[in-house]
């Protein structure tokens, strides 16, 4: 029987196999059956793949889009070459084409005008829009000096503006990724190691034993390698160790899940090292020949054994002693995660320092299984006239901070309110590619700088919170309809990756190249834009990496040998970029400018009776709150939840899926409601949830009122004196079951 | 030939690639789909686990959906693959009643449909989509019927389970565990 159907279904199909082109192909594409089968594989014929890398998140990954005869992408695959993903893209990168086709996407430029006393948009020509833009770029410049103009940004169109930033002669330039993000972990591994750990990091989980996780929850975030690495490290039979106060998917993941309390990490970290050496359980050879300090801190450590921690931690001391032994058997081979998202609790350079410190006992640096040694390919600069030197930029602004190697965003918003000791003054904003409103703490003081500013204009695809603030919003095409720069990665192995256009940009929207180099030519900055097209520039750089445009075409991905080792070599000398020119496990550099030249544990306050803590992390889904409303995306999470303990829910009489509001110590309230999932998988003192809902612009069809934004709630920053982080994981939250918005 | 899945959940992160992957690649209408993730929580804090997995038609070698179909649209063919004939559906919902995993659903064009473990791409030599896009590669597909498949020798080597065993459907897909 199954035989028989089979062959009358061929017929069948074969007599309308012609049909099918001329009528709905994409209806009997989905139809499922064998007729669609034989449609589909008459399309997948057709089908025409086109390299290019992904822009969902960070992690870049290379793909192949591909597209079908009337041009539209079809699906988006993996570039089997490319190390970030090793053919296999996350749900986001696979559900990008949600992007490009999000009908609520901005079409077209918009300028804010005035019509019956009520301010509003109006679509504005490029023309008329980058003149206005100019013209207040020239404004500034002439009334307060280039450097009052500031550029906040992220990803590849955020390079784009910078370049026409430095040009126009302002480095005021910050982007979230670092004070609201990973800025402490640099400086812990700098201050340590003399390096930074970069992106993507390299931690060579794939031949580790002992995987370390502290808060880390890799496979919630989708750092694409990195969930893979980790899966491979689970089929070699590596052990994982998850320190986090909820049970991640990580923590499933581990042999050991340390449910520490929350705020306490530095504490366990330095009982691990107590232990390590009073065990004599740290590589004698590595320390001797690679690190400086060690004796010192052999005496810091001494007080700090894990019946001291348990008291702060609540990890039980022998639970403190068999991971520490665990982790020193894997050695070198184990890796203390340094984590991403870091900025928690104020101290986090000193918690990343003693992160730092653990792997350098552990002499996993430069090892095998530790970390290794990362080199990526240098990209020719195409050539223009040397930036002028700004008289002033990020770094005075960030000057309270001796540590901080980028601008810091939040110093750049406070100089955007007017104040009459302020040296150095903002007047002005161009955010590229970042949502700063559900992305940067204390909401107040960022509308506070908003209002003060004479002008402020936003380069997005998507409406967001920030765009609806803007005087002048243009719309750029997604990362599928436009080149953007070669992307140099640093890996095992160097590579460099090709984006280009698969698609016109839709509706009227243009590449962020475009926009600088439009921008550049009517501030007659024409020389820094020797080029009529960025394939020029691209074509140029290839060249000069011996390769070209047409062999990227073909390959999407090239991969170049190593010109150092991968790993430090036993015995190898080998210097680090530190001050002593070692690991340094004290640091005279913290010591000279009043820091604690080694880590130490400080009480962070607690919540008070009737508050919880508010935590909070990544959907493997979604990224931040760029991609809530992404069509596919939506559809698998289009709210987050609040996770409370199922004692806490009975004690406060909610149950499973009510819907609940928020209030934080400072009484601010959530705008909106959010569902309570009562879940074991988070302890008594702490309610969480996923980064980046809550949307509250409208023209956002799918993400809008759709869950709490974590950002609203947090109010109170802990910053890091050291590099000027804001600790965010300080806000506490009531919960609610009223709607406090009701009268 | 008997077509299975054998789906690890020590690694699985339950991110959903699979799902965006097969509705790529399927062109299921966004709203629907044909293969999702569930999470088990199992324990009290701090002693507590979850389970995630990513779950689909299980293509039963007894399979009530095809039994209970009026018109035949519901069939199996070569390797033990359940699938609908769309032209001969007409939309009644008796499979989507009868199947113990939920894993039918009707599609807004009037006819069932599921998961036919990517029966194109199969023929073709390649593997499912979502087998194929996994970043944690904890999913495997191959012959049962081979002794020497990685699905055949995953199940010689590790523990697994069967969903709803109880319903008698003898399911392909396999969930590794501890």
């Amino acid at each position: 029987m199954t035989t028989s159907r089979r062959t009358f279904i061929k017929i069948s199909a074969l007599g309308l196999g012609g049909v099918a082109a001329s009528t709905s192909v994409l209806k009997v594409f989905g139809a499922n059956t064998f007729m669609g089968d034989f449609v589909q594989k008459k399309t997948a014929k057709r089908l025409k793949r086109t390299a290019t890398y992904c822009e969902v998140c960070f992690w870049k990954c290379a793909e192949w889009a591909y597209s079908n005869d009337n041009g539209e992408i079809i699906k988006l695959i993996g570039n089997d070459i490319d190390p970030h993903c090793n053919g296999r893209l996350c749900p986001r990168g696979t559900g990008g084409v949600g992007m490009l086709n999000d009908e609520d996407r901005l079409k077209t430029p918009l300028i804010r005008t005035t019509v019956n006393g009520e301010q509003t948009y109006r679509e504005a020509t490029w023309q008329e829009a980058l003149d206005l833009i100019a013209s207040k770029m020239k404004t500034v410049k002439e009334k307060y000096g280039a450097e009052s103009f500031a550029l906040f940004k992220h990803g590849s169109p955020g390079s784009h503006l910078e370049h026409l930033f430095k040009a126009y002669g302002s480095d005021t330039i910050a982007e979230p990724a670092y004070a609201q993000c990973r800025g402490p972990r640099e400086t812990g591994f700098a201050l340590t190691f003399g390096a930074w750990i970069g992106s993507p990091e390299p931690t060579d989980i794939r031949d580790t034993k002992c995987l370390v996780l502290i808060g880390s929850h890799i496979g919630e975030n989708m750092h694409n390698s990195q969930v893979q690495e980790m899966s491979d490290a689970i089929d070699n039979g590596a052990t994982i160790i998850t320190v986090d106060p909820r049970l991640s998917t990580a923590a499933s993941k581990s042999k050991h899940w340390l449910a520490i309390k929350p705020g306490t990490d530095i504490a366990l970290l330095l009982a691990w090292m107590n232990v390590i050496i009073n065990e004599n359980l740290y590589n004698k050879d590595y320390i001797e020949k690679y690190t400086f300090g060690f004796d010192k801190l052999k005496e810091h450590v001494k007080e700090f054994t894990p019946e001291w921690a348990y008291g702060i931690t609540t990890i039980k001391p022998e639970e403190i002693r068999k991971t520490a032994r665990i982790m020193a058997n894997a050695a070198p081979a184990v890796i203390v995660h340094p984590g991403r998202h870091v900025v928690w609790y104020g101290d986090d350079s000193q918690r990343e320092r003693a992160i730092a410190i653990l792997n350098g006992l552990l002499g996993s640096w430069g090892k095998r299984g530790g970390f290794y040694l990362n080199e990526s390919v240098s990209l020719p600069k195409f050539p223009h006239p040397d930036y002028p030197k700004p008289k002033w930029g990020w770094e005075a602004l960030g000057r309270k901070y001796p540590y901080a190697e980028m601008g810091i965003t939040s110093e750049l918003i406070k100089a955007s309110i007017p104040n009459k000791e302020n040296e150095f003054p903002i007047k002005a904003w161009i955010v590229a590619g970042t949502n700063l409103i559900n992305t940067v703490p204390q909401r107040e003081e960022i509308i506070k700088a908003i209002d003060s500013l004479e002008f402020i204009a936003v380069i997005d695809t998507m409406p967001m919170e920030i765009t609806g603030y803007a005087d002048v919003i243009l719309p750029e095409c997604t990362y599928l309809e436009r080149y953007d720069g070669i992307r140099s990665a640093t890996f095992r192995e160097p590579s460099i990756a090709l984006r280009q256009p698969i698609v016109q940009p839709k509706y009227n929207s243009k590449p962020a190249w475009w926009i600088s180099k439009e921008l550049g030519m009517r501030l007659n900055l024409q020389d820094y834009y020797n080029y009529n097209d960025y394939e020029e520039v691209i074509k140029w750089q290839l060249e000069k990496l011996g390769t070209s445009l047409e062999e990227m075409i073909q390959v999407g991905v090239k991969k170049f040998d190593r010109q150092t080792p991968l790993y430090i070599a036993d015995g190898d000398e080998y210097k680090f970029d530190t001050p002593s020119g070692k690991i340094e496990f004290y640091s005279d550099d913290l010591a000279s400018k009043g820091f604690d030249p080694m880590p130490i544990y400080k009480l962070h306050p607690e919540p008070p009776q009737g508050y919880f803590r508010l935590n909070y992390g990544r959907s493997p889904m979604h990224t931040f709150s760029r991609t809530i409303n992404n069509p596919y995306l939506n559809a698998l999470k289009s709210e987050n939840k609040l996770w409370v303990n199922p004692k806490i829910a009975n004690i406060i009489g909610i149950k499973n899926e009510q819907e609940v509001w928020l209030e934080n110590q400072d009484g601010i309230l959530s705008t909106f409601s959010i569902k309570v999932r009562v879940t074991e998988r988070i302890g008594w003192d702490s309610v969480y949830m996923y980064h980046g809902f809550g949307h509250n612009d409208k023209k956002l069809s799918r993400a809008y009122g759709k869950g709490i934004s974590d950002t609203q709630m947090i109010s109170n920053v802990a910053v890091d004196p050291l590099m000027g982080g804001t600790g965010l994981r300080g806000n506490f939250v009531k919960i609610l079951t009223e709607d406090p918005h009701k009268n | 030939m008997r077509y299975a899945m054998v789906i690890d959940t020590l690694k699985c992160v339950g991110c959903s690639d699979c799902v965006v992957a097969c509705q790529t690649e399927n062109n299921v209408p966004i709203g629907y789909c044909r293969d999702w993730i569930t999470e088990t929580v199992d324990g009290s804090y701090p002693k507590v686990d979850i389970e995630l997995k990513s779950e689909r038609c299980n293509h039963c070698n007894n399979a009530p959906c095809v039994r209970c179909c009026p018109t035949g649209a519901s069939h199996i063919v070569e390797g033990g693959i359940v699938l609908v004939t769309a032209d001969e559906c007409i939309g009644c919902g008796a499979c989507i009643e009868s199947c113990p995993y939920d894993a039918r659903y009707q599609h807004p064009d009037g006819y069932v449909d599921k998961c036919t473990f990517c029966h194109h791409r199969i023929e073709k030599g390649e593997l499912p989509a979502c087998v194929s896009v996994c970043p944690t590669k904890c999913m495997c597909f191959g012959d049962l019927d081979d002794p020497n498949s990685q699905v055949s020798n995953l199940l010689k080597e590790r523990k697994y389970k069967v969903l709803a065993p109880e319903a008698g459907t003898s399911p392909n897909i396999y969930y590794l565990i501890k």
